[in-house]
């Protein structure tokens, strides 16, 4: 795909760069994608962004029943990041397939969705729901939100439990849907659940979710959050970020990599590719910069242009040559 | 319906209608500053933004990125439209923090990256009905072109502008060319001293409906009083935002909606501008049994 887009900062740029790429067995025209939990289901991007353009809409995590999320305050911005106590916030899989999802459908958006839960069977039920829903081009299996009661209930901090999940969903998800786990840095050994999740079915690896954090104000002396604890999100987890994408990749080079984690820029994301990501998610920076999937897309092109790659493909895990 | 006797009480009480969808969408523009001058502890930026202006309803806000395309901030600000036309948007910033601070810092020449309008505006009342506009703080330069508005609609307007202290009022004069406006100062330093309630219970009664833009402690006090008065009121909430595009789920309030269900509501996209008594002011930042939701987060009914 060529970018042609005008940036909000005037520039007009085109470059001859294939950034196509795929989401395991899937085609997309573009590796930009938005994050999940950052740009809600789409909708308010449209004013800012094509949302046909752009890689796929990661659709903030589902789960069975319509979800309130966690009291106010919900975030406190930190040095170069945010941490968010959101809680799941939702409609609940039956308002994503009566409204989300056909809207997206209409404009001819790919939806990447999301779905959490607290049970494995509740992941295969909304796995089972999803089969066949136009427009939904793969499923991303949350088993790593921070914000949820107990720490010890975070899927992704086990293999065990992690690859109980994914092959739940692999064995009923539709088989035209790639299945990606989404893995948290909050462990010890990443490298063995991501092993533990492909073993179990995954199709890909999104990673990663946000680090659990804490910010306490000097002024009441309590805990800034209502949730006390949350994620941790934006620039200032982008190392880890990377080191985890370089790690997986690393050793387990085919398996493929949605990047996520601080990226605000195309050479943020060029970063990611070079580590071994073949698709990379933007977050937190869609709340500074409305139109920044699009941006960075642009940015990416002319980034891996300048660099002589002439597709993305040819770029992915470059740095570990 | 849950069917609460409780929840049902609210139903039967609610005087407003939920504020309408802006006409036109967001954009987002890089922008040079205008105009600059303080006003008292503030300082209005005006900003050569003409499809912003153009498109702006009173009640919408925008939301400017702050710190420089590097910064270490990445949250948005988001303040309240005081003005728009002839191309131009003006606001008024209270420097409280770092974000905040570098706003006021702009000078004239200087760009920013800004969104918006965004929101939804102040919902009008049938034509001519008396209306009482109501700010704390910088708050009242959000009433300004709601008060033109309702001017132009044949509205009598009475304004009751308060602050802590008098370099904490703003847009007094402003007001004073479209409306009746009574001072209020905490300390006296200006106007009548007291809270701008206390002014507000002696004029409620000559009026058909309530505006006002504040802080959360006199909105509440302004909304309760014209809810005991029978009265329909409008408040834009102040919300911590962090993208003001209604994407990130952190500004939401416990709003009651048109079913009489109390749902966890986006300040920036469902707001600013809130019914006055949709809002359970008691019950913000906390998570009611009966918010929509509730029970999936493991929270039971008494």
């Amino acid at each position: 795909m060529t970018a042609t887009e005008t940036g909000v900062h005037g520039h007009k740029r085109r470059f001859e760069v294939d950034l196509r790429t795929a989401l395991g067995s899937v085609e997309v025209p573009s590796p930009v994608l938005t994050a999940s939990g950052c740009s809600a289901n789409g909708a308010e991007l449209e004013p800012f962004v094509d949302l046909t353009a752009i890689g796929a809409v990661v659709t903030k995590s589902v789960q069975l029943r319509p979800r309130s999320g966690r009291p106010t305050p919900r975030m406190a911005e930190t040095p170069s990041g945010m941490l968010n106590s959101i809680g799941l916030q939702g409609p609940g899989i039956d308002g994503l397939l009566s409204d989300d999802l056909p809207w997206l459908a209409e404009r001819g958006a790919r939806a990447f969705v999301s779905i959490a839960g607290t049970r494995v069977e509740d992941f295969a039920e909304l796995a089972q729901r999803l089969r066949g829903v136009p427009g939904v081009l793969g499923l991303e299996v949350n088993i790593s939100c921070p914000n949820v009661e107990s720490r010890g209930e975070v899927f992704a901090c086990d293999p065990v439990a992690a690859s109980d999940v994914v092959s739940a969903v692999r064995a009923v998800a539709d088989p035209a849907q790639p299945v990606y786990a989404k893995l948290s840095p909050d462990v010890t050994d990443i490298v063995s659940v991501a092993r533990a999740v492909t073993d179990a079915g995954a199709d890909g690896l999104s990673m990663i979710n946000t680090l659990l954090g804490l910010v306490i104000d000097p002024d009441t002396m309590r805990p800034v959050l209502g949730g006390v604890t949350g994620g941790l999100s934006g620039p200032a987890i982008r190392p880890v970020a990377l080191r985890c994408v370089w790690q997986v990749h690393q050793a387990l080079p085919e398996a493929p990599i949605l990047g996520m984690g601080g990226i605000r820029s195309g050479l943020d994301a060029l970063q990611f590719v070079l580590a071994g990501a073949s698709a990379v998610s933007v977050g937190t920076a869609v709340f500074n910069d409305p139109s920044a999937v699009a941006r960075v897309h642009d940015e990416l092109a002319a980034a891996l242009a300048q660099r002589g790659f002439a597709s993305l493909r040819e770029a992915v895990g470059y740095a570990h040559r | 319906m849950t069917g609460d006797p409780a929840v049902m009480a609210i139903t039967a009480a609610l005087l407003t209608r939920p504020a309408p969808r802006a006409a036109h969408p967001p954009v987002q523009r890089v922008v040079e500053v205008a105009g600059r001058r303080p006003v008292g502890a503030y300082v209005e930026l005006t900003l050569a933004a003409p499809e912003i202006a153009e498109r702006a309803e009173p009640g919408q806000f925008v939301a400017f990125a702050v710190g420089g395309e590097t910064s270490g901030l990445l949250l948005r600000r988001s303040i309240a439209i005081a003005t728009a036309g002839d191309g131009e948007v003006s606001v008024v910033v209270s420097a409280a923090g770092p974000g905040s601070t570098w706003l006021t810092e702009r000078q004239v020449g200087d760009t920013v990256d800004v969104v918006g309008p965004l929101g939804r505006r102040y919902p009008m009342p049938p034509r001519g009905t008396p209306a009482l506009v109501v700010g704390g703080g910088y708050g009242s330069a959000a009433l300004l072109g709601l008060t033109a508005a309702l001017r132009d609609a044949g509205s009598p307007v009475l304004a009751v502008v308060g602050a802590a202290t008098a370099d904490r009022l703003c847009s007094v004069d402003e007001l004073g060319a479209l409306a009746e406006v009574v001072v209020t100062t905490d300390d006296g330093s200006a106007g009548r001293q007291g809270w701008v309630t206390d002014a507000v219970a002696t004029v409620i009664g000559q009026v058909g409906v309530v505006y006002a833009c504040g802080p959360m402690g006199m909105l509440r006090a302004v909304a309760d009083a014209a809810t005991a008065a029978g009265l329909p009121s409008y408040v834009a909430v102040e919300e911590s935002m962090a993208c003001g595009i209604g994407v990130c789920m952190t500004c939401v309030l416990p709003i009651v909606g048109e079913d009489g269900r109390t749902r966890f509501s986006r300040s920036c996209t469902e707001g600013p501008v809130f019914g006055g008594d949709r809002v359970r002011f008691a019950d913000v930042g906390a998570l009611p049994w009966d918010v929509v939701g509730a029970d999936a987060m493991g929270v039971v009914a008494p």
